[in-house]
């Protein structure tokens, strides 16, 4: 929703990074104000991902220029882990499989930790047995995958739905849903759609990372931006979703090219 | 013919005949011989004594021993280990599932002040050899240092050396509820000590047990010491024993132990082998089946870092049909540690119809860590099911990552994935608080200043 004099909580100004020496991102600009969800669209290999992972903080990723600041914060200078403990949440694309990790005392380690950040003391393993009954229902999630290691054998619903599930019990204030969509068959992504739908409110922002318009159905976004070469080369309202559904991103990319160009 | 002769001449007489191939070794095993017992224990030891005389310290010129240099232990001169009372078991050291059914050995001499065996049922003996009646000892004489495999040189050493023993019969078609506790405790003096704890299980027909055989050390401050122990179990048919083998020394310690299982047909045997690093650690684990049907199942976790090497060796000689073995180890190694496994499976044409299968698994958490694995499977047995294989893997940093975005310190993500390794392994330990505070002690160990 967009909501008149709302917080900036995050505000991206020209971003440069790379990795192993390759430029990826070229100068990305990206303000996000509570309330509002953003959609960032765009071809393969445009550095949707890739914003997302630096946003997170992932160290492969070296930031060569411009700030990032997060509810007042430089969160460039801070590391991955203090970025979610201040409310920054990534739903992977890839969720990774730990066995001998129980989904459960991960969750729990997860969820202290974020408790930690905000001066709230750390809940016992019977309350958080309570809570996380209740978040379950989020994303319609069977019990039994709290007891079974961290993703291992999950199909890619189940990791998916396992995501919201952590978004769920994080509370983030920005959450970034990487390629949320992919992978998931109808029914599994309205299930996830319905989960992210109920979280988000007036207090907290979404940025969703996706290919397709598919997913734009059921979580509808506020802005639509369509990324090509490492920059953001245009934003709109939702339509224009429809329009990359109808025309692809040939049209967007071309007036890209032109614009290094020049 | 034979002029009877009493066994101190025996040994008198060889001194004077032979040659010692190897000095140290001979040094070594005048320390352990300094002790002397009766009967037919002492021939035991003098039969052993002489068979060490004739042999070496194995080089890495010797198969077995490849990768396992033994020069450091060579380079210090052990002394045998004198007896220590200690005032009393601090609780890092005892079990309380075993409070009641405990032996302490002290150096490898039995601490009778420390141990406690009120609590067992009937049908069970749990003693020191020396505390037997003599009937009872003579009892042993099918059992004691009759393993296959009694000969290797460190097997025989202790033979030879074999005072105290920790004794554990059970008594056919009795289930004992209680796990056994055998503990060995080195507390080191000054200078460094050998001391050779020894252990022989013995499990009637249709009887049922759970041991725990335990290796810790006393002291904190870094005096090296050499245990060199030999546990035998005979597990007759139908028999179940769980073993459940740890070894906590002290980070400077050498310790080389074997493990013997001799089983009969229908009879189960399952191992834990736990190990945390010792300057130079070995484990000989040894099955030898009698009979048809056997299940076997060996597990195990090594835990190095520093400079340290720990070597697990373990052969399972199949002769007849139907065996089961399950076997899986795991190694987490840090800084330059080196890890050690060759795991043999020997399936003649006899053991027909033998379902084997092993894999060993390495978490190796630095650049110079190493470890050399090698699965060895002697298979003539034409209709066999036999499965082998190694991993070596390090923390992945997409792993660490997708924990660090949820909050979880760098650190604290590579102690959880680390622990997530041995988990597979720790789960399986019998005992809770064991489990709790062996869990606590599965760590990214800290490379240690200019080792790093």
């Amino acid at each position: 929703m967009i909501l008149e004099n709302s917080q900036v909580i995050l505000s991206v100004r020209d971003l440069t990074a790379e990795i192993n020496g390759n430029p990826i991102l070229q100068g990305v600009n990206l303000e996000v104000r509570l309330g509002e969800v953003h959609a960032i669209m765009g071809p393969n290999g445009s550095g949707k991902s890739t914003f997302s992972k630096v946003l997170a903080g992932h160290p492969a990723y070296t930031v060569t220029g411009g700030e990032v600041i997060f509810q007042g914060q430089n969160l460039l200078e801070i590391e991955a882990e203090e970025r979610a403990r201040a409310g920054l949440f990534l739903a992977f694309q890839y969720p990774l499989e730990i066995p001998g990790v129980s989904n459960l005392d991960f969750l729990r380690v997860a969820y202290n930790s974020r408790r930690q950040a905000q001066g709230l003391p750390e809940l016992d393993a019977f309350d958080f047995d309570d809570l996380i009954e209740e978040k379950l229902d989020v994303v319609k999630m069977n019990p039994a995958f709290l007891s079974r290691s961290l993703n291992e054998g999950f199909s890619g619903g189940e990791k998916k739905r396992n995501e919201i599930l952590q978004m769920a019990l994080l509370e983030p204030k920005l959450a970034i849903l990487d390629e949320t969509d992919s992978g998931l068959d109808i029914d599994a992504l309205k299930i996830v759609a319905n989960g992210v739908n109920q979280l988000t409110n007036s207090e907290n922002a979404t940025i969703m990372i996706t290919h397709y318009q598919r997913l734009l159905k059921y979580i509808v976004p506020d802005f639509v931006h369509v990324m090509s070469q490492g920059r953001i080369v245009t934003s709109s309202d939702k339509e224009l979703a429809l329009e990359l559904e109808a025309r692809g991103y040939d049209w967007l990319v071309e007036d890209a090219a032109v614009g290094v160009g020049v | 013919m034979s002029i009877p002769v009493s066994p101190d001449a025996i040994l008198d007489g060889l001194r004077l005949s032979v040659t010692y191939s190897d000095m140290y070794l001979h040094e070594l095993l005048s320390q352990v011989s300094q002790t002397k017992s009766l009967g037919w224990l002492q021939e035991l030891r003098d039969r052993a004594a002489h068979w060490v005389s004739h042999e070496t310290i194995p080089t890495s010129r010797n198969e077995e021993w490849r990768f396992t240099e033994l020069a450091s232990l060579c380079q210090t001169k052990f002394q045998l280990a004198q007896k220590r009372s200690l005032a009393s078991l601090p609780e890092e050291f005892t079990l309380p599932e075993s409070a009641h059914s405990r032996l302490v050995f002290v150096n490898g001499i039995y601490a009778a002040e420390l141990s406690d065996i009120s609590d067992l049922p009937a049908g069970v003996s749990l003693s020191n050899i020396s505390q037997l009646p003599e009937n009872e000892i003579d009892d042993l004489k099918q059992y004691l240092a009759q393993s296959e495999g009694n000969l290797e040189v460190f097997t025989a050493l202790n033979t030879a050396g074999l005072n105290d023993l920790a004794l554990v019969r059970v008594k056919p078609h009795v289930v004992v509820e209680s796990p056994i506790h055998l503990l060995f405790i080195s507390s080191v003096a000054e200078t460094p000590t050998i001391s050779q704890p020894r252990c022989l299980v013995i499990a009637e027909d249709g009887s049922q047990l759970s041991v725990f055989e335990e290796y810790a050390n006393w002291d904190a401050h870094l005096v090296s010491y050499f245990t060199n122990s030999v546990t035998e179990i005979w597990i007759a048919k139908n028999a179940q024993v769980n073993h459940t083998r740890v070894v906590r020394e002290g980070a400077e310690s050498f310790h080389i132990g074997k493990t013997a299982v001799t089983q009969a047909r229908d009879s189960r045997y399952s191992c834990l082998a736990i190990a945390f690093g010792c300057q130079l650690s070995r484990h000989n684990l040894e099955i030898w089946q009698t009979g048809a049907q056997t299940e076997t199942t060996l597990n195990g976790l090594t835990v190095i870092g520093s400079r340290q090497l720990a070597d697990t060796h373990s052969a399972i000689a199949l002769n007849h049909p139907h065996a089961v073995s399950r076997q899986l180890h795991k190694f987490i190694i840090s800084d330059r540690a080196h890890g050690v496994f060759n795991g043999k499976i020997i399936v003649p044409k006899a053991a027909q119809l033998t379902d084997a299968s092993q894999l060993n698994r390495n978490l190796l958490l630095s650049p110079k860590a190493r470890i050399d694995t090698k699965p060895q499977l002697e298979i003539t047995a034409d209709n066999v099911k036999c499965a082998h294989g190694a991993t070596v893997s390090q923390l992945e940093d997409e792993e660490i990552f997708y924990l660090q975005a949820r909050g979880i310190k760098a650190d604290d993500a590579r102690n959880l994935l680390v622990n997530a390794f041995a988990q597979e392994i720790l789960h399986q330990i019998p005992f809770p608080s064991l489990r709790n505070n062996l869990i606590q002690k599965v760590r990214v160990q800290e490379s240690r200043g200019t080792e790093a």
